[in-house]
């Protein structure tokens, strides 16, 4: 449904008082596909090129190469007027709402639809209902200064949606809002990708709402997309060093402070391995502290331990020294990668013997 | 006082309120879509001209920088071409039409400048035309600043429009030199001042309501 191919995007800034201007990429060589009826998370920190890439999809931002595609049309070889037409189809949100003040909630709702021409009769039928759909048709009358962030967000999904789009865009959609009212918009756009069977491409730099909404989720760092996963298996194996600090920091999951100091890489004499164990599936219910215990002679201490469900799966993650003579930690760690798990050493700590 | 007298001083009013309702009536059709013309002409806006913004902004500093009493006897030929005099109320407001059309010009500019850019870029992405984003979003979003701005005009304008006197313009001003200073009547002096301020009163309440009936953020 949306589809980019080779796409950059390069700022060229000005030099001060005439001097050499300077070229800054902001997105590098991005291929990048979006299935219909799927939600998509590009995750990435601030300044990553998130809010470039989201905004190239519906020509905002002109890459400066690459096309891009949205249900089957190339937008990048498009007329002023075409483009048009074709962004009727595209719906968008933002962090800060934008709506009209001085347009009533029905009105702003409304502005979609006369913009593309539809007739006042129609614009009645077609907005309220919308309304409805998220929980606002009692506000019609009232302005946008009157409502709270989640409600302006309700009304600017309903205007999203009034053109009747195929694909909506959420730029950074409710990192302006609190936990709850996050969790209720939410709710809200996974509904409506239900119900209607909206494509949605979101960006975000807060895990929660990958975690909650997101069927498959990219990482972008420094204007390129370094990592894509289903969001299962983002969550339970990150395959880059970035992808791992966010989950870190979603799950705060770290080893305590004093361990830390005290890890070194490369195991000493009387050293025991400290590793981070992630796993799903059935591996969730295995008794494996106890197995590990019995069937390979190490005694486990749980540093940290945490159990996350995301979406449909359930995800396991602890931090845990195994102790024992070296030839058994090995042993123990063969075993855990046998059995499906992700392991990851992360130091050794020295005990005295 | 004589009745004459009083009837010089409604003369007067009148004169002043005509004058500046003719200009201010002719620069706010002219000054608001060329304050419009200066904003989405940017570079990065909606109807990006640079060279024509530059040479826009060029003409519209000339005309907010000429003295306006240079300003009224410099133009007096284009004044007897337009209306075919150089003196009265008629040829007062060419002047003060020129003067104000810039001047309105730049403080709608500014107007639409507080406008947040998100607005413009939320309406872009809805596939809205340079067109339908000036008059669906910029214009109705910048109702209150414009009034501002019409107020301000409409208030410069009174002051400005005492100058007509030197043009033979007549109103208030012009009044109170003659026979206020001139002839050493204070009365008059007094109550032409009074007249005026009553009339900025009014014209900047009427304006404070406007605006607050319009804008809603």
């Amino acid at each position: 449904m949306i589809e980019l191919h080779d796409v950059s995007k390069t700022y060229v800034l000005k030099g001060r008082g005439g001097g050499i201007a300077r070229t800054v990429p902001a997105l590098k060589k991005i291929d990048f596909h979006v299935p219909a009826g799927r939600i998509h998370g590009v995750i990435g920190l601030s300044g990553a090129g998130k809010s470039t890439l989201i905004r190239c999809v519906n020509l905002l931002e002109r890459p400066t190469t690459g096309t891009v595609t949205v249900d089957g049309q190339e937008l990048t070889g498009l007329s002023r007027a075409a483009l048009n037409q074709a962004r009727h189809r595209i719906g968008m949100i933002f962090q800060h709402f934008n709506l009209l003040t001085n347009r009533t909630v029905f009105a702003n709702v409304a502005l979609p639809l006369e913009l593309m021409g539809v007739k006042r009769a129609e614009i009645q039928e077609r907005v309220t209902p919308l309304l409805e759909l998220v929980g606002l048709a009692d506000k019609a009358s009232q302005y946008p200064a009157q409502l709270s962030g989640g409600q302006k967000q309700r009304v600017a999904i309903a205007r999203a949606l009034a053109s009747r789009p195929k694909v909506l865009l959420c730029d950074e959609a409710t990192s302006a809002l609190d936990p709850q009212t996050t969790a209720s918009i939410l709710a809200l756009l996974r509904d409506i990708n239900r119900k209607l069977g909206l494509t949605i491409l979101l960006i975000t730099h807060e895990m929660e709402v990958v975690k909650s909404i997101c069927h498959r989720v990219s990482l972008i760092s420094d204007g390129e997309l370094v990592e894509e996963a289903e969001v299962g298996d983002f969550f339970t194996a990150p395959r880059t060093q970035l992808g791992r600090e966010f989950l870190n920091d979603f799950l705060k999951l770290e080893p305590p402070r004093a361990l830390i100091e005290r890890l070194e890489e490369t195991p000493g004499t009387h050293s025991h391995p400290v590793v981070r164990l992630a796993f799903s599936g059935d591996a969730v219910s295995t008794p494996l502290v106890s197995r590990l215990a019995r069937e390979c002679g190490v005694d486990v201490s749980i540093l940290q331990a945490k159990v996350e469900s995301i979406q449909e799966r359930t995800l396991g993650l602890m931090i845990a020294e195994l102790m024992g003579p070296a030839e058994k930690t090995r042993e123990a760690l063969a075993y855990l990668e046998s059995h499906d798990l992700h392991v990851e050493v992360l130091g050794h700590v020295q005990r005295d013997a | 006082m004589s009745s004459a007298m009083l009837d010089l001083i409604l003369e007067a009013t009148l004169d002043t309120l005509y004058m500046v309702a003719i200009s201010g009536v002719i620069s706010a059709l002219v000054g608001i879509p060329l304050g419009v013309l200066l904003y989405v002409t940017r570079p990065g806006q909606v109807l990006a001209q640079p060279v024509l913004n530059g040479v826009l902004g060029v003409v519209t500093n000339i005309g907010r920088s000429i003295p306006f009493i240079i300003l009224m006897v410099a133009i007096i030929p284009f004044t007897r071409l337009l209306v075919g005099t150089s003196i009265g109320t008629n040829a007062a407001a060419v002047p003060l039409t020129i003067a104000a059309i810039p001047f309105i010009a730049r403080l709608v500019e500014g107007a639409l400048n507080e406008i947040n850019p998100g607005l413009v870029e939320a309406a872009q992405s809805m596939g809205a035309t340079p067109w339908q984003i000036i008059h669906k979003v910029l214009l109705p979003e910048a109702r209150g600043g414009i009034f501002t701005a019409l107020t301000v005009t409409i208030v410069t304008l009174v002051s400005y429009s005492a100058m007509a006197g030197a043009v033979g313009g007549g109103g208030l001003g012009d009044l109170g030199i003659r026979y206020g200073y001139n002839r050493f009547n204070p009365t008059i002096m007094l109550i032409t001042v009074a007249i005026l301020v009553v009339m900025v009163q009014g014209f900047q309440s009427l304006g404070d309501y406007l605006v607050r009936k319009s804008d809603h953020k």
